[in-house]
């Protein structure tokens, strides 16, 4: 029983791999250009953006919450370290990314203490949240795309290699790297599922609740940020409602990787293969060329279809 | 009348809300208060406040719908096509765009009840199929609504706004006797505990299915008003109703764990949150500033509402059940 518990999780999160191959497999059957090293590196290189947000994103889904201020975190990172680095200092400049990080992580925390002190739902605390922050870049921009570069340092991180591999990707992994051992060998993984199955339950087992929501609100923030500073790297500008493209898609990415939107089950290493299934998806449909229309219909069809076999999955068991 | 508003006070601070905040509107706005100011507000807040019920019936039932707005900008494009024409014509074009809207609901409600997927990722899913659907039928912004029609649903009679009628009429032939019938009941059973209302005998499924039903016919019904206040066809007026329809059923004193909050009290948090956008628009604040207010409101106008956790004795209360 203990072992059918434990291979649970990593038998969902197999699936979008599974999704993954297949659709590589029967897509370059139509296009054969999808076989090659340069096609396949770079969906790595766009896969790296949404991954980093979706890595945020299955803390808070593992909490049972959900974090809807994606969008606006990671376009104000992106505003924030554009313009540091456009003003022509030196010192600003580097400390652009910096810079970027800790508004992530401070909004993060914003998002915690509506969620755990004063106990507002996370869906709708975290929409104000983000609609605050849109008006707070309308009130700095006056509504226009924002003055600013990237520096070569954000440029790199978005668009350079490093044996072979875009360095985007590298950063990505060595952030979910780092992200699994936390949850792994620290209480906090633990509490965190904990959180999700039970709070009150954590609570009393003399958890401090509220200080493990902080933490996984302000690394979701912090992740967002560092995914709009790597989009302004790659963009080489900011620009207004960036980041609105971002939040279905990571909460899809999320979920197809098996993590449960209730909370309390789910892994790393499903959200990078529900990262990967989606970009992949996306990019095929689009070098289908085939209207905006479709694109919608069958991106909806394949979620669809995926969540449906996580349920069929569980049933046969 | 005092046990009635005991009963009903989270509506009653929400009307009361909305009331103050339609005084102020309308002493500050630049004309004063006549019906064409009135009818222009209720008009828009009507379209909200029909998404937020649509939103209501996902809420009560313990889940969350984000396939609102897409649902809406589906039905609104159909519009475009079918309520146009002969009487008949029209009638007929209205019939099949809520069929759309009750068949959308259905698909969401089938996917959450038989395929055990939670509403707030099947919906996801399904918007994304939807607004699909729009583009198919509406690439580009498009189509037209019968003038006539549209003016009859959007003007005013005698001085009343048409759109206020229908709120009432809604809430009046349509909640009331609802709220009294065992499917009324059922709605609020599966929301506070889904395991005792189906220990009880509820038809669980059944009435999980209806609820998404007519979430569906509310979204087609705010995508058929849309119609007629816009009289054209528009597949990307979704992602901003989905959002909105979830602030306002929570202004509006629905819990979103379900199974509390009424109808009602969506569509005032609807009419409130279309009437807070009203008032920065003639406030004479700096445009720029004006979004940033906005969703300050919303987020202290939450906050309030979750700060009677605050006086909470014992901490394990804030918990919940």
């Amino acid at each position: 029983m203990n072992t059918i518990k434990q291979n649970l999780p990593s038998l969902d999160a197999a699936l979008p791999y599974f999704g993954t191959i297949l659709l590589i497999l029967g897509g370059s059957y139509f296009f054969p250009q999808i076989l090659g090293v340069d096609y396949l590196t770079q969906q790595l290189q766009i896969a790296a953006f949404l991954g980093l947000l979706a890595l945020g994103a299955t803390l808070v889904i593992l909490l049972g919450h959900i974090d809807l201020s994606v969008p606006w975190v990671l376009g104000g990172a992106a505003i924030i370290s554009t313009s540091l680095v456009g003003s022509g200092n030196p010192v600003l400049a580097v400390a652009a990314i910096p810079a970027a990080l800790a508004f992530g992580a401070l909004v993060g925390i914003i998002n915690g203490v509506g969620v755990a002190i004063l106990r507002i739902p996370s869906m709708v605390w975290t929409l104000a949240v983000n609609s605050m922050l849109l008006g707070v870049a309308v009130l700095n921009t006056g509504g226009f795309n924002p003055k600013g570069e990237a520096s070569a340092t954000m440029t790199w991180m978005a668009t350079g290699d490093l044996v072979g591999l875009p360095v985007a990707f590298l950063v990505w992994i060595a952030a979910t790297g780092a992200m699994a051992l936390l949850l792994k060998r620290s209480g906090f993984g633990r509490y965190l599922s904990a959180i999700g199955y039970n709070e009150k339950a954590t609570f009393l087992s003399g958890v401090s609740t509220p200080s493990v929501i902080f933490a996984a609100f302000a690394i979701a923030g912090l992740c967002s940020a560092m995914g709009g500073v790597m989009l302004a790297g790659y963009a080489n500008q900011a620009y207004q409602s960036m980041g609105d493209p971002f939040l279905l898609p990571t909460i899809a990415a999320v979920v197809i990787g098996g993590t449960s939107i209730l909370g309390g089950r789910g892994s790393l290493i499903g959200t990078v293969g529900g990262v990967l299934f989606i970009t992949l998806v996306t990019s095929i449909l689009s070098v289908m060329q085939i209207s905006d229309a479709w694109r919608n219909i069958i991106f909806g069809l394949i979620i669809i279809t995926m969540l449906l076999l996580q349920t069929l999955r569980r049933k046969a068991q | 009348m005092r046990d009635l508003l005991k009963a009903n006070q989270r509506e009653a601070t929400a009307f009361l809300v909305l009331a103050a905040l339609l005084t102020l509107y309308l002493t500050t706005h630049p004309t004063g208060a006549n019906t064409y100011v009135l009818t222009i507000w209720a008009n828009q807040a009507l379209i909200l406040a029909l998404a937020a019920i649509a939103q209501f019936f996902a809420v009560i039932v313990r889940g969350i719908d984000l396939s609102v707005g897409a649902v809406m900008a589906l039905t609104n494009c159909v519009a475009s096509y079918l309520v146009i024409g002969s009487g008949l014509d029209m009638a007929l074009g209205i019939l099949a765009v809520l069929v759309v809207g009750v068949a959308c609901g259905l698909l969401n409600g089938a996917l959450v009840v038989f395929g055990r997927i939670q509403p707030i990722v099947a919906t996801l899913a399904t918007a994304s199929l939807f607004v699909g659907l729009a583009l198919l039928l509406r690439p580009t912004p498009g189509g037209r609504i019968d003038y006539d029609l549209a003016d009859a649903f959007t003007l005013d009679i005698f001085g009343i706004p048409t759109a206020l009628i229908i709120a009432a009429a809604v809430i009046g032939l349509f909640w009331v006797p609802l709220r009294r019938t065992g499917l009324g009941l059922g709605l609020y059973a599966i929301g506070s505990s889904e395991q005792a209302a189906f220990q009880s005998g509820m038809p669980v499924p059944v009435i999980r299915l209806a609820s998404f039903a007519m979430g569906g016919l509310f979204a087609g019904l705010a995508g058929l008003y849309f119609s007629f206040v816009t009289t054209t066809g528009d597949a990307g007026i979704g992602p901003n109703y989905t959002l909105n329809s979830i602030a306002a059923v929570v202004l509006g004193g629905v819990a979103l764990r379900g199974g509390v909050g009424t109808l009602t009290g969506a569509l005032a948090g609807a009419f409130i949150l279309k009437t807070i956008g009203s008032l920065m628009f003639f406030s004479g604040l700096p445009p720029l500033a004006q979004p940033f207010i906005e969703g300050l409101i919303l987020a202290g106008a939450i906050a309030i509402g979750g700060a009677g956790v605050l006086r909470v004795k014992n901490r394990l209360e804030v918990f919940g059940k």
